[in-house]
């Protein structure tokens, strides 16, 4: 997985803190403004005061990938992030993928290959598999296996991943 | 009519006669012939969309107005007592709500005489102070305020120095659990089978301390209303967790509910009430508010149980033909400071072969380690790696091929009280699984070069038969849906997707229109712990028993309306059909007839056969390929054969046999929390240093179940299929080192340095 660096224009931002400060963030296509200490993670604050409680706190410090969403198109591991970083970019997490126009191809070839167990890891594999789409519609078995290395599964639904990952990839190329 | 029976009931290896009250009147089991049209088919899993749309809400995501956030202060030694503790400072922070420690909590008796906060801490992570504050980060702050002085105290963290006399007592007991030789189990006479063997081989294996690592972690929101308490908590056993919250509390269990219903991993680490309910419910009282606690994943390694370590000395006695004259084993499992025993390790050693003289001797010791859990077939899969290690030694010592030693040592009869098995096919299984992965044709032999490919293989025995107590309720509504209610929960398992195909197929409705209410105390009657391969077992009869007293109803009812028999009638698809009339009739239409006076079929699991054991069989074998210069262990294929009887499901059990043997292969890889000895302290408590398989370390798998129905077992001629494909991966993969490269790794996991260790010390290379 490919973790960001800290951009430019975030830390550009004036100094902000401490205590609670406005936060202006844009998450699956809509604006908020949160207030919350600029140490918080942007996984905090999407669970906690944005009530999107699908990207999951395991690890907390980058070790699992359930925590995945994509920040400018680009898979992070938001427990890694300030949220406070954020700011002006784009935040994609697994609550915007199925708005508004039905289940996303990869929920879809999910569900239909039973892709899960559990379900705690899924929205971080999902996640990291569709920012592997969004650049490459049509990825390899490898492809998709190093895109979603960085995603544990403890229940061990891999073999399932990669086929549902697989079906989306082979139904792309036929077009 | 409810009547009281007396029945045998397994739970991971140990076997139980119970009382049972059973409602079950005689259901004719679903044999081989039965046409069935829903059960044996692959069905997408119910509650799919809410998971792969992240609004499936696991207990981590509740979230309730006025929630406060709490945080567990854990001990930095393996030993020490509390000399003091201040908590004022923390307590007077702005935002924190509570804080509770040993100075002021309730003494609420935990483990034999030790306290929910003891003075005493008797390992590195055990709970010295809990805060509950607005948020999490206020917690922290105050837990850094709060100013404990410890006085250290000697400390002991391997299992053979602690049964040493003069060891570092853990409890006023000693270390050893029961005798000194353990729990012991004895039949023929070892010495004489010994005596008559051409070949006796004795070793010692090693299994490490596994994580379960589930990856939402212990985790519970507590909230009163009223006098009451609702729970919301990641549990395998609703039922038992209200049950023990209430008796430890001393409420009524009618005051307490549990609520359960999507739960992120448990594999027998959230079978039981731990500490942090407790607490939780603890400070709700205290603040009036709901407070949410969970555990942070390093507080997970070191106090979420773990799979015990165990050292195993086996020996083994053989006639020169291969029959098994005499096996023995002592195992030692480190079940840390507040295990509550060890697991049966000696299960395959007694009963996996036809051998007449057997002795196994489990002990379990304290140390001042964190408290061991039942892990995904605890006992039976370290056991097995042991067992079957020694069992290929064997064959290759006496010239014979793996496969045909155990097949000439094959027990058609349970070895241990000469019963029939309610159905085995262990035969099959070895035969498909050789098939598959190519076992007559292999090279054999260790080749030459750096990477070298090699095939090994182990077989598979557990339980799984499940059992009663355990009920459940079918509701018909007015429109011709129906619910089924019942107090069980899913884990990952498919649960609720395997009940609503039993519950269509016994009605006769569509799999849509039957919806499944699971994982709510509240919500549905007694359903036992989801562990030890039961849920299935045990709840799929109940379920079907249900469906059938409320399709009885329904036919009963559209009788009279139709003014037919109900002999003739018969649902199917939704549709009522007559042999008489050529109309069929929807089921909404009969329903929508009574409105809301409600069809309510209750059913509960029969006993089980008591002239039968109940068992599943399986092998597994793996071809690997080790690379003899860096030590890699590449697992390429694994072939699955398992008899769970007859499959409900193959889309969901393929997942099951997948995941048992992911985590089997980090098992005989990979996974090991390491502790320090000489400081007490786990090195690697946190997912980045302990290794858990990722999607570049799973080999090919090739699950071919035996898919016969066991007619004896239960009514759906099913047994439970979670922990069978876990324990024959770790000895299979091993065997296949040994075929690779000679070399036999008698301490799990297979790590580089121990096989880089080996291999300079071997001239061959
Ligand atoms: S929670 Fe962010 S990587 Fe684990
Ligand atoms: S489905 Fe359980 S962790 Fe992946």
């Amino acid at each position: 997985m490919s973790r960001s660096i800290p951009s430019v224009r975030a830390l550009a931002v004036r100094k902000r803190g401490p205590g609670k400060v406005t936060l202006r963030l844009q998450v699956n296509g809509e604006e908020y403004a949160v207030l919350a200490e600029p140490r918080r993670t942007l996984l905090d604050v999407l669970r906690k005061d944005l009530g999107l409680t699908g990207a999951k706190k395991v690890c907390d410090r980058g070790h699992c990938g359930a925590c995945t969403v994509l920040v400018d198109g680009i898979p992070i591991y938001s427990c890694l992030k300030l949220a406070i970083e954020c700011e002006g970019k784009r935040i994609e997490t697994i609550e915007g993928l199925s708005f508004p126009d039905g289940l996303h191809p990869l929920q879809k070839a999910f569900i239909e290959h039973d892709a899960f167990q559990c379900g705690f890891c899924t929205p971080g594999q999902i996640m990291s598999l569709k920012a592997l789409f969004d650049r490459n519609p049509h990825p390899s078995a490898d492809e998709i296996r190093s895109a979603v290395a960085g995603n544990l599964c403890r229940c061990g639904a891999y073999a399932k991943i990669l086929r549902a990952a697989q079906a989306v990839s082979e139904a792309h190329a036929k077009g | 009519m409810p009547r009281i029976v007396r029945t045998k009931v397994e739970f991971e290896g140990e076997v139980r006669e119970r009382m049972a009250v059973v409602e079950e009147d005689h259901i004719t089991p679903w044999g081989s012939g039965t046409p069935l049209r829903i059960v044996g088919r692959s069905y997408p899993r119910t509650g799919g969309v809410e998971v792969v749309t992240g609004k499936a809400t696991y207990t981590a995501d509740v979230q309730l107005p006025g929630m406060l956030y709490c945080r567990i202060m854990r001990s930095p030694h393996p030993h020490a007592e509390i000399a003091s503790i201040d908590y004022v400072k923390a307590e007077s922070m702005s935002g924190v709500r509570a804080v509770l420690c040993h100075a002021n909590a309730p003494g609420i008796r935990w483990f034999g005489d030790s306290l929910l906060f003891d003075r005493i801490l008797r390992y590195e992570g055990e709970e010295v102070a809990a805060v509950a504050a607005d948020d999490e980060e206020i917690a922290d702050g105050a837990l850094s305020l709060i100013r404990v002085r410890y006085r250290e105290l000697p400390f002991v963290v391997e299992a053979e120095e602690a049964m040493k006399p003069g060891a570092v007592q853990i409890h006023p007991g000693g270390n050893i659990v029961g005798g000194p030789d353990g729990e012991v189990y004895r039949r023929g006479n070892v010495r004489e089978g010994f005596a008559k063997a051409d070949l006796v081989v004795e070793e010692r294996y090693e299994t490490p301390a596994a994580v379960h690592n589930c990856l939402e972690p212990h985790c519970c929101v507590a909230m009163w209303a009223g006098d009451e308490l609702v729970l919301w908590d990641s549990t395998q056993h609703v039922y038992g967790i209200r049950n023990e919250v209430a008796a430890t509390l001393g409420l009524p269990l009618n005051k307490v509910r549990v609520i359960s219903e999507f739960i992120g991993g448990g594999f027998g680490c959230k079978q039981g009430v731990g500490k942090h309910e407790i607490i939780a419910a603890l400070l709700a009282k205290m603040t009036g508010r709901p407070v949410k606690l969970a555990l942070s994943r390093r507080a997970e390694n070191l106090a979420g149980g773990v799979r015990h370590p165990t050292i195993q000395y086996l020996k083994a006695g053989v006639r020169r033909d291969g029959t098994l004259m005499a096996l023995q084993l002592r195992s030692i499992a480190n079940i840390g400071a507040y295990g509550m025993g060890g697991s049966e390790v000696g299960g395959p050693i007694r009963e996996l072969y036809r051998c007449p003289n057997v002795l196994t001797e489990q002990i379990a010791i304290h140390t001042n380690l964190g408290p061991a859990t039942a892990f995904r077939a605890p006992g039976y899969m370290e056991g097995m790696y042991g067992l079957e290690s020694m069992m290929d030694q064997i064959a290759r010592g006496l010239g014979i091929d793996p496969l045909q030693f155990r097949l000439l040592n094959y027990a058609e009869k349970d070895p241990m009280r000469g019963v029939s098995y309610s159905s085995k096919h262990l035969d099959k299984a070895y035969r498909t699984g050789a098939s598959i992965i190519g076992w007559e044709s292999r090279p054999g032999g260790q080749n030459a070069g750096a990477r070298r490919r090699g095939f090994g293989m182990a077989s598979q025995v557990w339980g799984g038969g499940g059992g009663p107590p355990a009920y459940a309720i079918v509701r018909l509504n007015a429109d011709g849906t129906a619910d089924v209610l019942t107090g069980t929960q899913d884990i990952g398992t498919g649960t609720k997707t395997v009940l609503s195909q039993i519950a269509a197929e016994e009605l006769g409705f569509k799999v849509e229109d039957v919806r499944v209410t699971i994982g709510d105390s509240r919500a549905g009657p007694y359903a036992p712990v989801s562990a030890g391969s039961m849920t299935v077992p045990s709840m799929g009869p109940a379920v079907r028993a249900a469906a059938r007293s409320a399709r009885e109803q329904l036919l009963n009812l559209a009788a009279d309306l139709l003014r037919v028999l109900a002999t003739e009638l018969s649902v199917k698809e939704g549709k009522i059909k007559s042999t008489a009339r050529p109309r069929e009739v929807a089921v909404g239409e009969i329903t929508g007839r009574i409105g809301d006076f409600m069809i309510i079929g209750q059913g509960a699991r029969g006993p089980n056969p008591s002239d039968a054991k109940v068992r599943t069989f399986g092998a597994q074998f793996a071809e690997v390929e080790v690379d003899v210069e860096t030590g890699d262990v590449t697992v390429l294929r694994v072939a699955a054969v398992h008899d769970f009887g007859r499959v409900i499901n193959p889309l969901t059990l393929g997942n099951q046999v997948e995941g048992g043997i992911v985590q089997g292969t980090g098992f005989a890889l990979m996974e090991e929390r390491i502790v320090d000895s000489p400081t007490g302290k786990a090195l690697n408590a946190n997912l980045e240093a302990y290794k858990v398989p990722t999607m570049l370390d799973v080999p090919s798998i090739e699950s071919h179940p035996i898919d016969l129905p066991d007619e004896i077992c239960n009514s759906i001629g099913a047994k439970g299929a979670g922990e069978p494909p876990i324990i024959p991966t770790a000895p299979a993969i091993a065997n296949a080192v040994f075929d690779a490269t000679g070399i036999r790794i008698r301490s799990l996991p297979i790590t580089r340095d121990k096989l880089l260790e080996e291999i300079r010390r071997n001239a061959a290379f």
